[in-house]
C-alpha cells in the first residue's frame, strides 16, 4: 500500500536528483584523486608490477628453467635482454617469473593480515578479556624481530611457497591488528555507536557494520605498508635459503644464485634488485598517497 | 493536569556506580554518579532534568533506558523491571524507548548515507520489507523538515540543525513511547534550539510521547517542561510543576540555579547568589545532604543525616531539612 505511494509521492523526481547526486559524488571523487599525484605514482607503479606478474608467461622471452649451458654466464644483450646466470638461464625471464612469485605472496600476506589484524583489532578493542589476551600474542609477535621470527617459522614449518605466506602473515598481521585495535577504540566511543546500541543493534552488528568501516582506512595504508614488507621479507628469507624452494624463481632467488658470481656477473644482482625495490618504492608511495586520500577530514 | 495519569516509567532508588578498580581489578571505590532516585514519568508529558555539569542526568537518563545497566532499584516500563533485563532481553522493548543525542556532529555514522542509517533502525528491529522501510525513512525524513532525496546525502553535507533532525528522525521512525532527550539543544544555535525544540513539541503532541528532558539551561527547561526535577552530586533535590517551581525554588540549590538565569528585562535587578567552594567530587560525597557543604543555611543535622525527597506544599517535592 505504502510501496504504491511512493511511486506516485516520489519516484521520477527523485529518480533523477539521485542520479545528479551520484554523478556530483563521483566527480568530486576524481578530482580528489587528481589532486593525490603520490596516490597516482604509487598506484600506476603497483599495477605496472601486477600486469607484469599477470602476463609473465607472455612477456618472458624464455622459459625460466630452461638451462642454455653453452650461454652461461652472458651479459645483456639483445638475445638475453638481462644476461644469462651460472647455469645458463634467461635472467629476465626469471626476473618477470619471480614478479609473479613475489607479488603473489606480497598480496596474500596483505590480504591475510588485513583479514586476521581486523578481526583480532576489532574483538580486542570491544571485549576486555579478550583484549588482554590477543594483545598480548600481539605484543609476543612484534617483539622477535620480524625476519628472524619469519626465518624460524619456515624452518619448522619446512620451505614452500604457502608457508612463506603463513610465516610472513604471522610477523605483519599483529601490526594491523593494532592499528585496527586502537582506531577501534577511539570509533566505539563516537555517540552513534551508542546510538545503534540504543536501536537494539546486536553487538556483530555493531563491529562490523559501523566500527569496522570507519576504521578500515588507517588499517588499508598499514596493509599497504605490509605488502612492501612482505616483498621485502620474502625476498632475505629467499636469499637466505629459506624462502620459496629452489628452482622456482622469485627476486630473492636470483639475488641469492647471484651472490656466488657476484663478481663476474653484475646483472645478476641488479635487475632482481631494482625490480624488488621498484615494488616496494612503489608501495610505500601509495600508502602515502592513501592516507591523505581515505582522511575523512578533508572530504 | 487531569488528576488520574498514567506512569509510563516509575524508577524506584535508582543507583548507578562506576567502580574504580586498582591494577588486580579490585573495586577500591566507586564513582556515585547516580545514588538512590526516584521519579515517576506519566504518559504524554515533558519531564525537564536540570542540574550542572557532571551532576549525573545524562547518566540518569541512560540507565532509565537501560542503556547503562543500574547498580541498584527498579525501573518499571510498562509494568515490566527491565532494570535487571539483559542486553537481548531489552532489545525488543528498545523500540518503545529511544534517546536522542547532545551532539549532532558524532551522532550519525560519517561513513554511511543518512537514509541507510534510519532504514538500519528498522532492519535491527525487522519492521517491514526493504521497499517499505525506504518508504517510512522517505515519510520520515518529510515529517522532521527534510527533503526525501536527502535520503542519499551523508551526513557531513548537512548542518547540525539539520544533523540533530536526522537525529529526530531516528528516534522517532520506531513510533516510540519514551524519549529521553539528552540535552538535544546544547550544540546548536539559539535559533535553531527552537526550530528543533517546536519539531519535539509537535511530534509529542501528534503522538502523545513521554519526554524525559535533560539540560542545564533553566529557560529551556521552563519553555519545555511539565515538571521539573532538580538534580545535584547524584541526587534529586527538588521536584516540582514547572510553573510552581519557577514562582517559588524551595531548596537553596534550586534558588541558586534560579538566580544565575540572566532576565530578559535589564530594568530588573536580580540578586544573584553566588555558591562557594567546588562541586564535590562523586568518588567521595558528602556526608549527610550533599550540598551541605555549599549551602548557606546548613545546620548541624544537614552534616549528619540525608533528607529524603518529601511533598512540603502540595505539588513541591524537595530534599532539604529546612521543610521537614
Amino acid at each position: 500500500m505504502k510501496r504504491t505511494m511512493r511511486s506516485e509521492k516520489y519516484d521520477e523526481s527523485l529518480e533523477k536528483s539521485i542520479r545528479e547526486l551520484q554523478r556530483e559524488q563521483r566527480h568530486l571523487r576524481l578530482l580528489k584523486l587528481k589532486k593525490n599525484k603520490l596516490a597516482i605514482i604509487g598506484g600506476l607503479i603497483t599495477i605496472f608490477m601486477i600486469l607484469i606478474a599477470i602476463f609473465a608467461p607472455l612477456i618472458a622471452t624464455h622459459d625460466p628453467y630452461d638451462m642454455i649451458v653453452l650461454d652461461r654466464l652472458k651479459g645483456p644483450s639483445a638475445a638475453h635482454l638481462f644476461g644469462t646466470d651460472a647455469t645458463g638461464r634467461d635472467v629476465f625471464s626469471r626476473v618477470l617469473y619471480g614478479t609473479r612469485v613475489s607479488m603473489f605472496i606480497g598480496f596474500s600476506v596483505a590480504l591475510y593480515s588485513m583479514i586476521i589484524g581486523m578481526v583480532v583489532g576489532l574483538f580486542a578493542s570491544y571485549y576486555k578479556v579478550l583484549d588482554s589476551v590477543l594483545m598480548r600474542i600481539c605484543d609476543g609477535l612484534t617483539a622477535i624481530p620480524s625476519s628472524l621470527l619469519a626465518v624460524a617459522l619456515m624452518s619448522a614449518l619446512g620451505a614452500s611457497e604457502k608457508n612463506v605466506i603463513i610465516s610472513l602473515v604471522a610477523v605483519s598481521f599483529p601490526k594491523v591488528a593494532r592499528i585496527a585495535r586502537a582506531q577501534a577504540m577511539v570509533v566505539k566511543e563516537q555517540t552513534y555507536i551508542e546510538a545503534m546500541k540504543a536501536s537494539g543493534s546486536g553487538t556483530l552488528r555493531i563491529l562490523f557494520r559501523h566500527i569496522a568501516p570507519n576504521v578500515l582506512s588507517p588499517v588499508i595504508v598499514q596493509v599497504s605498508f605490509a605488502f612492501a614488507n612482505a616483498i621485502i621479507t620474502e625476498a632475505a628469507l629467499s636469499f637466505l635459503g629459506v624462502g620459496v624452494p629452489i628452482p622456482q624463481p622469485s627476486w630473492g632467488n636470483i639475488l641469492y644464485e647471484g651472490k656466488e658470481v657476484i663478481s663476474k656477473a653484475w646483472w645478476m644482482i641488479v635487475f632482481p634488485g631494482a625490480f624488488t625495490a621498484a615494488a616496494v618504492l612503489g608501495l610505500n608511495i601509495l600508502g602515502d598517497g592513501l592516507r591523505d586520500l581515505l582522511d575523512p577530514h578533508i572530504n | 493536569m487531569e488528576e488520574k495519569r498514567e506512569a509510563v516509567l516509575r524508577a524506584d532508588n535508582i543507583k548507578k556506580y562506576f567502580p574504580i578498580r586498582n591494577t588486580f581489578g579490585k573495586v577500591i571505590n566507586n564513582v556515585k554518579a547516580v545514588d538512590g532516585i526516584s521519579l515517576e514519568l506519566y504518559r504524554g508529558e515533558t519531564y525537564g532534568l536540570v542540574g550542572e555539569t557532571g551532576c549525573g542526568k545524562s547518566t540518569l537518563g541512560r540507565t532509565l533506558i537501560n542503556l547503562m545497566p543500574a547498580t541498584e532499584g527498579d525501573i518499571l516500563f510498562e509494568g515490566r523491571n527491565i532494570a535487571g533485563m539483559s542486553e537481548r532481553q531489552v532489545r525488543p522493548l528498545r523500540k518503545k524507548m529511544q534517546m536522542i543525542f547532545q551532539d549532532p556532529y558524532t551522532s550519525l555514522d560519517p561513513r554511511m548515507r543518512v537514509g541507510d542509517i534510519l532504514a538500519e533502525v528498522l532492519q535491527i528491529q525487522n519492521i517491514g520489507k526493504k521497499e517499505e522501510r525506504q518508504d517510512m525513512v522517505m515519510d520520515m525524513l518529510g515529517k522532521v523538515g527534510l527533503r526525501p532525496e536527502q535520503y542519499y546525502h551523508f551526513p557531513h553535507e548537512f548542518s547540525g540543525g539539520q544533523r540533530q533532525r536526522i537525529g529526530l528522525a531516528r528516534a522517532f521512525i520506531l513510533d516510540p513511547e519514551f524519549v529521553v532527550c539528552d540535552e538535544p539543544v546544547s550544540a546548536l544555535d539559539v535559533s535553531v534550539q527552537s526550530q528543533i525544540i517546536n519539531l519535539l513539541q509537535d511530534i509529542q503532541q501528534e503522538k502523545k510521547l513521554t519526554y524525559l528532558f535533560i539540560s542545564h539551561d533553566m529557560s529551556v527547561i521552563r519553555y519545555t517542561s511539565d515538571r521539573v526535577g532538580v538534580m545535584y552530586l547524584g541526587h534529586l533535590v527538588e521536584e516540582a510543576l514547572t510553573d510552581y517551581l519557577f514562582a517559588k525554588p524551595l531548596h537553596p540549590y534550586t534558588q541558586v540555579l534560579m538566580s544565575a538565569v540572566p532576565s530578559a528585562n535589564p530594568h530588573v535587578k536580580k540578586k544573584r547568589i553566588v555558591l562557594e567552594g567546588e562541586l564535590p567530587s562523586p568518588l567521595n560525597p558528602p556526608s549527610g545532604c550533599v550540598f551541605h557543604t555549599r549551602c548557606p543555611y546548613a545546620k548541624d543535622i544537614c552534616r549528619r543525616e540525608c533528607p529524603q525527597l518529601r511533598e512540603a506544599d502540595g505539588q513541591h517535592k524537595v530534599a532539604c531539612h529546612q521543610y521537614q
